[in-house]
């Protein structure tokens, strides 16, 4: 195979959720001695943002997603030790839990699946995730942004919480907040003063991407 | 040998509904809630009630036997916007309510107004949770929805639901005084578009709670075809699954009359129908309707 077809095939399959041929291609094209990050940015992120425009148009199910983010996740599994060696940056880390209080994860797992598929590096800290242990989790892992998750309205009053947690740490203004959940709406992110909220998981891709993009651009590196 | 097959009895100030195993499927309609609906809850924190008398009369019309009404809407004061939407409601109908909140002051304030006895949506296994709803379970002379997680995790075994299930009925009946009957467990229905083994966990957590416990059940209905496409044909497969397994109501779209003919002809299979009397009385409406 070309390196063209790799690329056009890592697309492919990343797209139909194919984990086997999509490991066994990365594999290929690594033997053919391309650049894991190209295997990345040239397919593997395209493909995933495709398929989160698919299901932002309603053309694509949440099963798809989850196929689709399993193979990339399978590829990455391969390709980010190597890209750790070339010194290759992940788009952003993205720290995230669910509320203490709260045990519903459904949503915020795809959401990861989705987040990972973009790129970034998330790291998962479960469910029922108090304010003390958000702010130990920012300071040992030093993410970009964090994600606050809830499902109820008796839980969202935890995002106001972990804030004042983080304002107590001194480290609100080291890390963009998004929160997201069933219930929450961008007024109440608002109200509690995140950075950002989204609907879906599609959406939290894009709009992490935005806010890191804008944080770059004002914050000299 | 299997547990005693209950019946859960709710009223509004005038009629009586009954859940049972033996019976037709309770419909309780979901819709008299703000919870996505943006403008809905808009109007809500307005203060406008308007919305409701539209939506009440829809799921009325779809066949809902029981209500359901939430009014969690965030930055509002829920427990006094629940008690308004109560009253206004059964002023509306005469159906029974389940009165829907995770705020303990606004289930209060809701039982404190209503009319009859009502089901309170919803309690988990936390004991916390517990002690704060069952007393005013026990207070207002009211039935409970109970769910099968705790503080932990929503479990995906069946085993860790029964666990919890029978630590809710025990808790429930000797520290609070609860009959049996009056516990509905909800066995957590979840999205097969996630997970395919969802669904049969389900049925065979179902199976095992009527069998050991012979308690009602009910579940969001619409959960399990969340991120799928021809969600109603999901749901009109789904439900008369689940009611051979021996779930007896769901919280659901009335609306939607895929859906709820599915349950109705499930009804007539199952036995629940005797002599297929509803089935060919709804038949007859809308020959009457269309004549």
């Amino acid at each position: 195979m070309t390196p063209e077809e790799i690329l056009q095939g890592l697309y492919d399959e990343t797209l139909v959720g194919n984990g086997p041929r999509v490991l066994e291609l990365t594999n290929d094209g690594l033997a053919l001695d391309m650049e894991p990050q190209t295997l990345l940015f040239d397919a593997l992120i395209p493909s995933l943002e495709e398929v989160g425009a698919r299901f932002e148009r309603g053309d694509f199910f949440v099963p798809e997603m989850l196929i689709a983010g399993r193979a990339m996740a399978g590829a990455m599994e391969r390709l980010r030790p190597l890209l750790a060696e070339t010194g290759v940056e992940t788009i952003g880390k993205f720290l995230m839990g669910t509320v203490k209080g709260d045990v519903h994860d459904i949503g915020k797992n795809l959401v990861n699946i989705m987040l990972e598929g973009a790129g970034f590096e998330v790291i998962d800290l479960g469910v029922q995730v108090a304010p003390e242990k958000f702010v130990a989790a920012i300071e040992e892992h030093q993410p970009d942004i964090v994600g606050f998750s809830a499902f109820l309205t008796t839980t969202m009053p935890m995002f106001k919480a972990n804030m004042n947690a983080l304002e107590k740490a001194g480290i609100r203004n080291d890390v963009i907040v998004m929160v997201g959940g069933a219930p929450v709406t961008q007024e109440y992110a608002d109200a509690v003063g995140a950075d950002g909220y989204a609907a879906d998981a599609s959406q939290t891709v894009k709009r992490a991407k935005a806010l890191l993009h804008e944080k770059r651009a004002t914050v000299p590196a | 040998m299997s547990a005693p097959r209950l019946e859960t009895r709710l009223r509004s100030a005038s009629q009586e509904v009954v859940i049972g195993h033996d019976t037709r499927f309770c419909l309780i309609g979901e819709r008299i809630n703000p919870t996505g609906r943006r403008i809905f809850q808009e109007q809500l924190r307005a203060g406008d009630l308007s919305a409701i008398e539209r939506d009440v009369q829809a799921q009325v019309e779809g066949g809902a036997d029981v209500l359901d009404v939430n009014m969690g809407v965030p930055l509002t004061d829920e427990a006094d916007l629940l008690a308004k939407a109560i009253t206004l409601v059964q002023k509306l109908t005469d159906k029974p309510i389940c009165i829907d909140s995770s705020v303990v002051e606004a289930l209060e304030a809701g039982l404190a107004v209503y009319q009859g006895r009502a089901l309170v949506n919803s309690i988990t296994a936390e004991d916390e949770r517990m002690a704060q709803i069952l007393p005013l379970v026990k207070k207002y002379d009211a039935a409970i929805i109970a769910l099968p997680n705790d503080e932990d995790e929503i479990p995906m075994e069946v085993d860790k639901r029964i666990e919890l299930t029978r630590k809710i009925v025990h808790v429930a009946t000797t520290e609070y005084g609860i009959a049996q009957a009056d516990i509905v467990i909800d066995p957590l229905a979840m999205p097969i578009g996630a997970d395919g083994t969802v669904a049969l966990t389900f049925f065979e957590t179902v199976r095992r709670i009527r069998d050991e416990f012979g308690v009602n059940m009910t579940c969001g209905a619409s959960n399990v075809s969340f991120g799928m496409p021809s969600r109603h044909a999901l749901g009109a497969a789904f439900l008369p699954m689940a009611m051979q397994a021996g779930l007896t109501s769901a919280i659901m779209d009335t609306r939607t009359p895929q859906i709820v003919e599915a349950v109705k002809a499930a009804d007539v299979l199952l036995g629940h129908d005797e002599w297929g009397g509803a089935w060919i009385a709804a038949h007859r409406a809308r020959q009457a309707a269309t004549a």
